[in-house]
């Protein structure tokens, strides 16, 4: 995703209700049309920010009772919760825990998909069709139908409330979108690279190995980055199959602040916070790239 | 193997040419692609031992009627073996037209369908208008951009929390409609406003994802087929419904299909959003959930019969979205 200026002559008039039928010729309007368009676009970027910067906020209030009479917080802000989070509760647990298997997933999710995108991409072996049909189809698993089996065979081999249980877990989804992804990437490096290669006598793992791998660092980092991004993320296998609370990631050691009679809500405020913060600081410094390794093929039209 | 075996057979070979022995076909296929094979072999391992083995276990399991209480389990030192039997079909026959069926499933159902097609529709509709925005020459639009794509870097499970602070009865929401006059319904408790808000909340989260592709779309439009439709004299709505929308095609058919996967499967909105405390507002997969790891006795094998449903829903439409786009001759973009 780009930010540079497209030419597009449509773009200078009227775009801020493009569907509608209007006929306005060049030029004309185009005050009006761009006080509509920023209009809408703040309107819209506030409903965007004000979830977050709410949280942000309550976060502030010392009381478990202030989100409902906000205006307190004003006269009593403090960083209390803050500290009180991590000196007091397990989050540099939760945060190893998270790193854990987050990373183990990532690495793993990675290593193993390369070659098979490669392999995808430039070549076309019987069963192409089929395999390429089953890496979409683990796409659409549904959290429950793999929970029950994977519950009962984890138990029977000793792993649940491990993290090798989980990064095998999520390893299921991880590993197939890494090859999809990373076959997008791969079509976008140009077949004479792999034919000047063959022609110089490598074969075809050299040719993996040697040339296109280094060419494909991008493309390597963005499955990275979304195999850390779904596992930092996951919820429901991470709440079931992760048992004490010194091994839960912080997906489920969010959760322990609202029990059935009472919410630490300020405490969980400034934990989401504490949380957010980092990970969306490392998503703005990717997320240009990660649209572009989604969609690959069809934005380039 | 031999090669008389092949002919033997008969087998209609609709190939062309005359063809090889199988043994020898074999042969040719293993050198000519053992490389790609030994290339998607981790793959093909990972997905044997970590997907197919438990979907074929897990399909055996909804035979049964394997729940928490007669599964094998540890307690302590103790190990105690699983003692439920085979039970055939009848989780699916219960599941779909047993005696509470329509509570069950049915009404989950058409709620999971409600949900996945105005959530998508929402997505895609405030996505495309934003992209579209965001396409001008326009003053500040990276900062929009930065500031618009925010709901999608902080984890879902975070913002979820924010939400239902700022939906609890007396939080900000209900506080800003009580100073317009306007009613306060009991998000987190009512039924039909439970709905609303889930997703109204989803939407939220959503929406970045369509907008950043579609923007990626648009961009990559050539700039020259506006001028072509210009110079032909048309419209503002023509050139939008002739230029944009079918250049945007396969961007679209992908992002929509993603969308509808996506938001079909969606577990932690609701399921964070609400907890156990909303029967009626969950979609099928926070229920399958709920049978199998929110009750106690856990039901494993409707859980899992559940899981498989759903699959198997979600395999059928996208094959029938496949077919109905190779029609149109459209493609997809993953």
């Amino acid at each position: 995703m780009t930010t540079t200026t497209v030419e597009n002559p449509v773009n200078e008039k009227d775009s801020a209700k493009p569907a509608a039928p209007r006929q306005v010729r060049r030029g004309e309007n185009s005050r009006r049309t761009s006080v509509v368009s920023h209009g809408i676009l703040i309107v819209a970027s506030l409903i965007a920010l004000f979830p977050v910067a709410w949280l942000v906020f309550l976060s502030l209030g010392p009381d478990k009772d202030d989100y409902l009479h906000p205006g307190g917080i004003w006269k009593k802000m403090t960083l209390d919760n803050y500290t009180f989070v991590l000196q007091e509760t397990k989050f540099f647990d939760w945060l190893t825990s998270t790193m854990i298997v987050t990373l183990g997933t990532t690495l793993i999710g990675v290593v193993i998909s390369a070659t098979t995108g490669y392999a995808v991409s430039r070549m076309r072996f019987p069963g192409y069709k089929k395999f390429m049909w089953v890496l979409l189809v683990t796409q659409m698993f549904p959290v429950a139908v793999l929970m029950v089996p994977m519950y009962q065979i984890l138990s029977e081999v000793q792993l649940i409330d491990n993290y090798l249980g989980l990064i095998l877990v999520y390893c299921s989804t991880t590993v197939p979108y890494c090859a999809w992804l990373m076959k997008g990437y791969f079509d976008t490096i140009p077949f004479e690279i792999d034919e000047a290669g063959r022609v110089d006598g490598l074969s075809p793992f050299g040719t993996f190995a040697r040339l296109i791998l280094p060419l494909a660092k991008p493309g390597l980092a963005v499955a990275a980055f979304y195999s850390f991004l779904t596992a930092f993320g996951e919820v429901a296998f991470a709440s079931t199959f992760m048992l004490s609370d010194t091994k839960y990631t912080f997906a489920v050691g969010l959760q322990t602040f609202v029990s059935e009679h009472d919410a630490q809500r300020n405490l969980m405020a400034a934990t989401a916070v504490l949380i957010a913060i980092p990970v969306s600081a490392f998503f703005y410094f990717v997320q240009k790239n990660l649209v572009t390794g989604l969609t690959a093929g069809g934005t380039k039209g | 193997m031999t090669v008389a075996i092949d002919r033997a057979t008969g087998k209609p070979r609709g190939e062309r040419g005359p063809r090889r022995g199988l043994s020898q076909r074999l042969k040719h296929g293993y050198q000519k692609h053992w490389y790609a094979y030994a290339m998607i072999a981790p793959v093909v391992i990972v997905l044997g031992v970590l997907v197919l083995y438990p979907l074929v276990y897990g399909l055996y399991l909804t035979l049964t009627d394997a729940n928490s209480l007669n599964s094998a389990r540890t307690i302590g030192v103790n190990h105690i073996d699983a003692t439920y039997k085979f039970i055939g079909l009848d989780n699916y026959a219960d599941i779909l037209w047993g005696d509470t069926a329509y509570d069950r499933f049915w009404s989950h159902f058409i709620w999971t369908v409600f949900w996945t097609a105005a959530c998508v529709t929402l997505h895609y509709t405030i996505g495309l208008g934003l992209a579209l925005l965001l396409n001008q020459k326009l003053r500040g639009r990276t900062l929009y951009r930065l500031i618009l794509i925010l709901p999608w870097a902080v984890p879902t499970f975070v913002t979820v929390f924010g939400w239902r602070f700022m939906l609890a009865d007396g939080g900000i929401i209900n506080s800003f409609l009580e100073t317009l006059h306007l009613p306060t319904p009991l998000w987190l408790e009512d039924t039909f406003w439970q709905r609303f808000a889930a997703i109204m909340v989803n939407t939220w989260c959503g929406v970045p994802f369509m907008m950043l592709s579609l923007l990626g779309g648009l961009q990559s439009i050539d700039s020259s087929l506006y001028e072509a439709a210009e110079m032909d004299g048309a419209s503002r709505w023509q050139q939008f419904r002739y230029v944009t929308l079918p250049g945007l095609r396969s961007v679209s058919s992908t992002v929509v299909l993603l969308g509808i996967i996506w938001t079909f499967n969606q577990f932690a909105i609701i399921f964070l959003l609400f907890g156990d405390t909303a029967p009626d507002a969950q979609i099928l997969v926070t229920w399958a959930y709920y049978l199998g790891f929110g009750q106690q006795p856990r039901d494993f094998a409707q859980s899992a019969a559940y899981g498989m449903l759903l699959l198997a829903i979600l395999i059928v439409f996208t094959s029938f979205y496949r077919r109905w786009l190779n029609r149109n001759e459209q493609q997809l973009a993953i």
